[in-house]
């Protein structure tokens, strides 16, 4: 506790020393196949030309944590560096049986389902890393999930601000409303990572979010 | 063992109901090894009031560990319920859950079981109600 109010601390006193040039750590959390990567890939394409990592409709595409140093978002003449860290999806469960109604093999299909399961372990143990969290939902499912609320109660002990992205707006079945209902305290941003559809108003929540930590 | 009440049994696995005083007297790691000790003999299990975040996503972790290593074991489904969320599944069966344990205000209600069951049950819900309601 100590040690922590203290790293905050001289954070804000070292960088208003230097000019807010530290980055702030920025990571990407939700269930599998939510568009994590879809939106980190946007904002990293967007300010950096490179993309973070690959995309796929067989969740659990992502399965060790990754991230891009040093991506200056600018938005409305205001500008701000972060570090960005897409994670593998948090699920309670993983069966690889559910890999292989997607034509890939039985061997490939175990071992995807193991490395799976060490990409949870991995995504749970930087939560305690992150300065602010984006949480990515897909609008279409159910947001009352225990692993939503599993996530975001050990955010709000760590103190860690949260923005919830209901993504995937684009699709017919989405509802946003349903999410902005199960997390009332939170700020709910609707967009389409796929299309790019309302990133603008993400962009002004991540710096309305930067000033939370 | 304390109190433990089965509820019944409907194809080799049964629910068990862990009232929250055996779980009060014990640190984080004897929760979540007790909890998983449960669940993987094929119970579900219904906890009275729910465990702090940081052991839920300890439980996950562990979980994960398991799968590969325990035959079978798929993982779990997590459920908590209190009262106004809309928790899918679960809370179909949460009335008659309280009913089943002679009602009442119970809180909060954390319901984890190993996910092939879950998923078998889902597959025909009206067993499980049928239990519950009687
Ligand atoms: N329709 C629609 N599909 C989307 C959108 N964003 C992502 N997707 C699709 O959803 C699937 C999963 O996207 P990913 O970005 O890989 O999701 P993720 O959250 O990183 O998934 P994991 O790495 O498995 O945890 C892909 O098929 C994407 O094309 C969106 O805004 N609209
Ligand atoms: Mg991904």
């Amino acid at each position: 506790m100590v040690a922590k109010a203290l790293k905050s601390f001289f954070r804000r006193v070292f960088s208003r020393m230097f000019g807010q040039k530290k980055e702030l750590k920025m990571g990407f959390y939700g269930p599998p196949n939510a568009g994590k990567t879809s939106l980190a890939n946007r904002i990293c394409k967007d300010f950096t030309g490179e993309e973070i990592g690959s995309v796929s409709k067989v969740p659990h595409e992502t399965r060790s944590v990754q991230f891009k140093e040093k991506v200056e978002i600018s938005y409305k003449g205001k500008k701000m560096m972060f570090k960005i860290i897409d994670t593998p999806g948090i699920a309670t469960k993983i069966d690889y049986e559910d890999f292989l109604k997607f034509k890939i093999k039985k061997k490939d299909a175990k071992n995807r389902a193991k490395e799976a399961t060490q990409g949870v372990v991995e995504s749970i143990k930087w939560l305690d890393d992150m300065d602010v969290v984006v949480i990515v939902l897909d609008a279409t499912e159910n947001p009352y999930n225990q692993v939503n609320i599993t996530i975001i109660g050990n955010l709000v002990a760590r103190k860690i601000p949260v923005l919830i992205v209901a993504n995937k707006v684009d699709l017919r079945k989405a509802n946003i409303k349903k999410i902005e209902s199960a997390f009332p305290e939170y700020d709910v941003v609707g967009i389409s990572a796929r299309y790019g559809k309302n990133l603008e108003e993400f962009y002004e929540s991540i710096f309305k979010l930067a000033k939370k930590v | 063992m304390a109190k433990k009440k089965s509820l019944g049994k409907i194809r080799g696995f049964s629910i068990q109901f862990l009232p929250y005083s055996e779980l009060s007297g014990m640190d984080s790691t004897q929760r979540i090894k007790k909890i998983l000790n449960i669940v993987l003999g094929n119970v579900i299990l219904i906890i009275q009031g729910k465990i702090e975040s940081h052991e839920e996503s300890r439980l996950i972790e562990d979980t994960m560990a398991m799968i590969g290593h325990v035959k079978g074991f798929k993982g779990i489904e997590l459920a908590v319920i209190s009262g106004d969320n809309d928790g899918g599944f679960f809370v179909r069966i949460r009335r008659g859950l309280i009913n089943a344990m002679g009602g009442g205000n119970l809180g909060a209600l954390t319901i984890i079981g190993p996910a092939t069951i879950v998923k078998e049950i889902k597959k025909n819900p009206k067993k499980i109600e049928l239990l519950l309601d009687r």
